[in-house]
């Protein structure tokens, strides 16, 4: 944090007594006269939890005028992605939001399946739905427990964190990596899930639901949780929907669009869940609401589990749809199937060109509608890709939410909005 | 009612006549074509309109086609009916000598943004847009580096040191 221009005597002109030191200090052009005082929060403040800039304009401890900056990771993947094959934009989304990297993945794969016209088996569907409410309950359990160590709680951060260490290690069973995870394959997985993954995936089942229940009962009903949160960084919902909102800060304003529902892809109409919505789209709401989600996405994850245990014959061991030219076989088979490694060489290679097309899906991302516009000229890479990344949307709300709020408030609404660097700068 | 693509598509018609072009729906996504100066009335009559309904803007952004003269680029709106749950296209052509569009932030606040997004990669102009400027971008940045005509950087140059990274 930087101060500047702290001169809170309207008027008063500089003593003097002693010109040349008059002379020697060069304050900028009218700052005597402010009664304002102009703060950096951000770029790399740790209540900004990530690398972005709001200036703030405050009088005392109100804020007059809040100014977002964004940009400063910003790596260009829409222009890296023209020139690269399919299978290595997967890891251009991985960085996008970080902390719920496979429903990037998945989406982007989906995304491909849409403009090659892949289905895919029922148990792939089954087995991403798991990944991505893993990575849904990742991503909101780091809000929720964020919200509450800006509000001064650490201690039930630390209560979940732990869960998500155990959900990183799932993913390192299924993909052999943690947050970027690059999971997936264009119709399935790479692999199907070892033994060790379900062994992980039934431990957190059985355990998370304990340390979710001490989180909430840490902040739920807590006095200075409910009074610092309650009433604070709203948004009406048709602001919401003007600026853009959508994933559970748009449900928390009381609009109920999912993209899970309305659209439902993945076979997510397989499942029987529920669309948590609040009220007020203040900080407490969007707090409850990502809280019941992760109550949700629990019961999605045991309800595909059942179905993925309830398969059998050829169906119970499948994990990719066969499309040989675009799937890219096993290592295995690579050194040992003379089919296998010209595909392999193939699909590496570029040499299979994608059909022309133009394709927008989204997905429901950890923050919201993750969509990705595609145009394909049929090359071997897209001719135009454009992620539209919900939290850059949303972000261009928030000078209008903190306006007139508490220096305070605006750190809470900060990280109850989830704002996440990576997502925003693409 | 459903709202069906052939009951947007016969309104809209019905409306702006032969104005609106290349009709098409690739992939389920009904899309069509709007002239340059036309956007504010096609958009607002959408908006406005209590059976078509289209009030969320979901995402805008641009597209260059050099090879089109006098069209070079393509900004695409996706708008999103969410009661009616249905989804479309709009489409515009600039010539990248001129490239002014007018804004859309009278109807979307959430066009702020992506417009400025849209000028900070195309240089697509947006007349009317209350703070047009560079928002990923750093503003001594003069070009747009979205377009086609800058090339990423070609990947078997020899020319350039790079010892730092093993590849030298």
């Amino acid at each position: 944090m930087r101060c500047s221009a702290g001169d809170k005597t309207p008027g008063a002109s500089p003593p003097n007594h002693d010109m040349s030191e008059t002379n020697h200090i060069k304050l900028p052009e009218g700052s005597i006269g402010r009664t304002t005082t102009t703060l950096n929060l951000g770029p790399t403040h740790p209540a900004t939890h990530g690398v972005f800039q709001n200036i703030l304009e405050l009088d005392g401890e109100r804020i007059v005028k809040a100014e977002a900056t964004v940009g400063y990771i910003h790596r260009a993947f829409e222009k890296i992605a023209e020139r690269r094959p399919l299978y290595q934009i997967t890891t251009l989304t991985d960085r996008l939001n970080y902390c719920s990297a496979p429903i990037n993945n998945m989406g982007w794969h989906l995304t491909c399946e849409k403009l090659l016209r892949i289905h895919t088996p029922k148990r792939v569907d089954y087995l991403r739905v798991i990944v991505m409410e893993l990575a849904r309950i990742t991503d909101h359990l780091i809000c929720t427990s964020i919200v509450g160590v800006d509000a001064g709680a650490f201690t039930g951060f630390l209560y979940v964190m732990q869960f998500r260490e155990l959900v990183y290690e799932i993913y390192e069973e299924i993909c052999g990596a943690r947050l970027t995870t690059n999971m997936g394959r264009i119709g399935g997985f790479e692999r199907d899930f070892p033994p060790a993954a379900w062994e992980k995936l039934e431990r957190f089942l059985k355990e998370y639901p304990k340390a979710q229940k001490e989180l909430e009962t840490l902040l739920v009903r807590n006095r200075i949780f409910y009074e610092r949160t309650r009433g604070s960084g709203a948004i009406s919902a048709e602001r919401a929907l003007n600026y853009g909102f959508t994933g559970p800060n748009l449900r928390a304003a009381g609009v109920d669009y999912d993209v899970r529902v309305h659209e439902p892809y993945c076979s997510y109409g397989d499942f029987d869940f529920r669309i948590p919505v609040g009220t007020t789209g203040d900080n407490y709401d969007r707090f409850m609401v990502r809280t019941e989600e992760i109550w949700q996405s629990l019961s999605i994850i045991e309800q595909a589990y059942r179905k993925i245990q309830d398969m059998n014959g050829p169906d119970a061991s499948v994990y990719h749809a066969e499309v040989p030219e675009y799937y890219l076989p096993q290592k295995s088979e690579v050194y040992t199937k003379m089919e296998a490694l010209i595909w392999h060489f193939k699909i590496v290679m570029g040499e299979v060109d994608i059909p022309a097309g133009e394709v927008y899906l989204a997905v429901e991302g950890g923050n919201g509608e993750l969509g990705f516009y595609l145009i394909s000229d049929g090359g071997r890479s897209p001719y135009r890709l454009h992620f539209r990344r919900p939290c850059f949307i949303y972000y261009q709300a928030y000078e209008e939410i903190v306006q007139g709020s508490m220096l305070s408030d605006a750190v809470i609404t900060m990280s109850s909005l989830n704002l996440i660097a990576g997502e925003m700068d693409a | 009612m459903t709202l069906t693509s052939d009951i947007v598509r016969e309104k809209l018609t019905e409306k702006f006549g032969d104005s609106l072009t290349e009709w098409a729906q690739p992939h389920g996504i009904l899309t069509f074509c709007v002239p340059r100066d036309m956007n504010l009335k096609v958009l607002s009559f959408l908006y406005d309109d209590e059976s078509l309904a289209f009030r969320f803007l979901t995402d805008l952004t641009a597209v260059h086609y050099p090879d089109r003269a006098g069209e070079e680029l393509c900004v695409v709106y996706h708008l999103h009916n969410l009661v009616a749950n249905r989804r479309l296209r709009m489409k515009l052509y600039a010539p990248v000598t001129q490239p002014d569009v007018y804004t859309a932030t009278r109807i979307f606040s959430s066009a702020n943004w992506m417009e400025r997004e849209t000028y900070d990669f195309y240089g697509v102009h947006f007349i009317g847009h209350p703070n047009l400027k560079r928002v990923l971008n750093v503003d001594e940045m003069d070009y747009f580096p979205l377009r086609k005509e800058f090339p990423l950087e070609d990947q078997t140059r020899i020319d350039k040191d790079d010892e730092m990274f093993g590849r030298g």
